[in-house]
């Protein structure tokens, strides 16, 4: 055993692994329309709604899930799972921070978002999700001023149905994939963002994702619309407790950026990995997509995913306004037994559409990553470019790192750059930045995050250190 | 300062240092000479902690074990090594591995870590000093430098971390004349009663500009014999072959 491998047995414990005792509602088990019925009628639901959930419902049957990608796992017997769970202190909607469940406060204090600070603090407004329900949103007040909507999914059907019924499925359709189907008939909660046109929006939006309860799929629903000219920056964080059952997360994000607008939206995932042996942890099989709708607008993801057993994700950009841009920056880590199947899809069909693709891949212990991506240029999409950046870091003997880009370029006055890189964390570079003085750990944060300061750097600020935390925590102990 | 008795390593079975004797005092510059594979580098990997070696005998720096010592802990207490291949890490900024490095033994010591401008200020003296372009370390470490530059990093590095012993690995192999100035400078501008420095090489011609207090001559795994600088030039004109 080299020095790389022996260190791999000493990773350190998920911090976030604790659980909340609480007492739950909870939709009977099992996927049928009764339980669609269930979660429509305690959110009070409208009929559009419940008729657009029995539609997927109806489409669900007829599709099978996917099984071309790479991270291969136990089928999932859907009939075993409960759709819905939320604290039965929601019960009384409680309507200000002080009526919350301490349980509840308690529970993101210790996950470090303590909400009744928060709110005393600018600079940042956040919708907490546990399991099924949006349980706070801070600043809510002071951001309607400004007319920018930033409220729970569940919330925004209530109040904004004009809204949430012309952009509901719009980027994402009801009959898009299996996962995605699926959320569309069962989707609990989740945020829903407005900026007006014209409005910049003062502040970073973020939803705090906590799954909780055992044997519970959360299927969260945000949908995110930047009117003309207006700009956002959003951000979402994951955690969940560890358990010895894999959980299923399959969540639709949709944005949609209109002439001249601009989002932002990063994220932090973290949920639970498993164990060293590879037992429990989370299927996050999430689909994201924006659609730059109007001329000049601009979508950028980035994404820090650092935990779940298995992330199969693509998140992605339609770029139908001429001129309009997409960004993706990722960097995905992997350690012991985690796999990932990750990318990007840049779908061009507006002229002078440009778009960016960054992406590291860190692979360590008996992991395997897998970077998938599709860059598509379509036949009116004149003077379109695309850049794409696939580095892939390995570290030890044992993990794996696979890149699989998808070009296709129907128009000649188009342009495509791929570029791709393997290279592996060598002991003799550890001994070189031992011999200047660093101890193993600080040698592999050095070179970690030397790798990824691209994509580091694109985080809003307030994130950007907490995430260089969670790369250099992903990996303590991964090398020696 | 640094005391070596018989001190024996084996790498995948295969014996290369034979019962090597060495001492360094303070003050001191010491040459070690001698032909390919005989042991030169293994002894440099040794005293700085290399992983991978069977070891016999007894190594002591300022009279404490140095053998159980990990790498980062001897850089600590002030053993520093030029490497022969210094290694490149694509992504992090020299000048980010400099700082990180300098402030990790300061740590380490119980001093104060050098914030952004002291360790700017430090640099640029330092740099100047040595008539080191100081572009190359706002790029990422060892990448695409040249061999000289290469080389020339590594004495930059050495001069900031200012250690007690310094070992030189063949720096100067493959330098041109002016490289070799800048390299021979970095050593006699440190040069003090209070450090030392063992320079392993294989000609004569860097000795020319660091005139050394001892050269010894290491073949087979042993130091064969010891001198004064007579020592190298003879070395020069005779070979290896005729010290049997």
């Amino acid at each position: 055993m080299n020095s790389i491998e022996k260190n791999i047995d000493n990773l350190k414990d998920y911090k976030y692994g604790f659980i909340t005792d609480i007492e739950n509602i909870r939709a009977p088990k099992g996927l049928n329309e009764d339980t669609i019925k269930f979660i429509s009628n305690i959110k009070k639901e409208p009929k559009w709604m419940l008729d657009f959930r029995i539609k997927a419902f109806e489409r669900l049957k007829l599709l099978k899930e996917p099984n071309w990608q790479k991270p291969k796992f136990p089928k999932i017997d859907y009939q075993d799972l409960y759709y819905y769970s939320a604290p039965k202190s929601m019960d009384d909607k409680p309507k200000s921070l002080d009526e919350l469940d301490p349980k509840l406060l308690e529970t993101y204090k210790k996950l470090g978002i303590p909400l009744q600070e928060q709110a005393r603090l600018n600079g940042i407004a956040i919708d907490a999700v546990f399991d099924s329900v949006s349980v706070a949103t801070t600043f809510k007040e002071e951001l309607i001023k400004q007319g920018i909507i930033f409220c729970s999914m569940s919330e925004a059907i209530q109040k904004h149905s004009e809204l949430v019924r012309k952009y509901l499925g719009s980027v994402i359709p009801i009959t898009d994939h299996f996962y995605a189907t699926l959320n569309s008939a069962v989707f609990t909660d989740g945020s829903f963002v407005y900026i007006p046109e014209g409005i910049r929006c003062p502040m970073e939006l973020s939803t705090y994702f906590r799954i909780n309860a055992s044997e519970t799929g959360q299927f969260e629903r945000t949908l995110i619309i930047a009117d003309k000219g207006s700009y956002v920056s959003y951000l979402e964080g994951c955690t969940a407790p560890m358990r010895d059952k894999n959980q299923l997360h399959a969540a639709n994000v949709e944005l949609i950026a209109l002439d001249d607008a601009e989002i932002k939206y990063s994220t932090v995932q973290n949920w639970y990995p498993g164990d060293k042996n590879g037992k429990g942890g989370i299927y996050n099989f999430v689909t994201k997509r924006g659609l730059c709708k109007g001329k000049n607008s601009k979508i950028s993801w980035t994404q820090v995913e650092t935990g779940s057993a298995i992330t199969w994700k693509y998140p992605s950009c339609i770029l139908k306004g001429d001129n309009s841009v997409g960004e993706f920056y990722s960097i995905a880590i992997t350690n012991n037994y985690q796999m990932a199947d990750t990318g990007t899809k840049m779908i061009h069909l507006g002229k002078n559409t440009r778009s960016k693709i960054i992406s590291k891949g860190i692979s360590a212990g008996n992991s395997d990553m897998m970077y998938r991506g599709l860059v598509d240029i379509s036949a009116r999409a004149d003077n379109s470019r695309n850049f794409t950046q696939c580095d892939s870091l390995l570290m030890g003997n044992k993990c794996g790192a696979h890149t699989i880009p998808y070009i296709k370029n129907k128009n000649s006055k188009s342009k495509i750059e791929h570029e791709a890189t393997t290279s592996k964390i060598s002991d003799e570079q550890l001994y070189y930045c031992k011999q200047r003085g660093l101890n193993s750990e600080e040698a592999i944060s050095l070179i970690v995050n030397g790798f990824c300061k691209e994509v580091l750097q694109q985080l809003p600020m307030e994130f950007a250190v907490e995430a260089q935390k969670l790369v250099g925590i992903s990996l303590e102990g991964s090398v020696g | 300062m640094l005391s070596i008795k018989n001190l024996r390593a084996k790498i995948d079975n295969k014996e290369i240092l034979k019962g090597l004797n060495l001492n360094i005092n303070p003050g001191e510059v010491h040459a070690i000479m001698g032909p390919n594979g005989s042991g030169k580098s293994t002894l440099s990997n040794i005293l700085t902690g290399k992983k991978g070696y069977e070891i016999e005998g007894e190594v002591t720096f300022e009279k404490e074990d140095l053998l159980k010592l990990e790498p980062e802990e001897r850089a600590h207490k002030g053993i520093f090594l030029a490497f022969q291949y210094p290694l490149e890490i694509p992504g992090v900024n020299t000048n980010i591995f400099l700082k990180t490095s300098i402030n990790a033994i300061k740590k380490a010591r119980g001093e104060k870590e050098l914030d952004a401008i002291e360790f700017l200020k430090l640099i640029k003296k330092k740099s100047a000093d040595l008539k080191f372009d100081e572009k190359i370390l706002s790029r990422q470490l060892n990448v695409g430098f040249s061999g000289g530059e290469k080389k020339k990093n590594e004495i930059l590095q050495m001069s900031i971390l200012n250690p007690k012993l310094a070992i030189l690995d063949e720096t100067d192999s493959g330098l041109d004349i002016d490289a070799l100035r800048v390299v021979s400078e970095g050593v006699n501008t440190l040069r003090n009663q209070n450090n030392a420095f063992l320079i392993i090489t294989h000609y004569q011609r860097l000795l020319d500009y660091v005139i050394p207090d001892y050269v010894h001559v290491l073949k087979n795994g042993q130091i064969i014999k010891s001198g004064g600088p007579e020592l190298a030039k003879n070395l020069e004109k005779l070979g290896y072959k005729d010290f049997n």
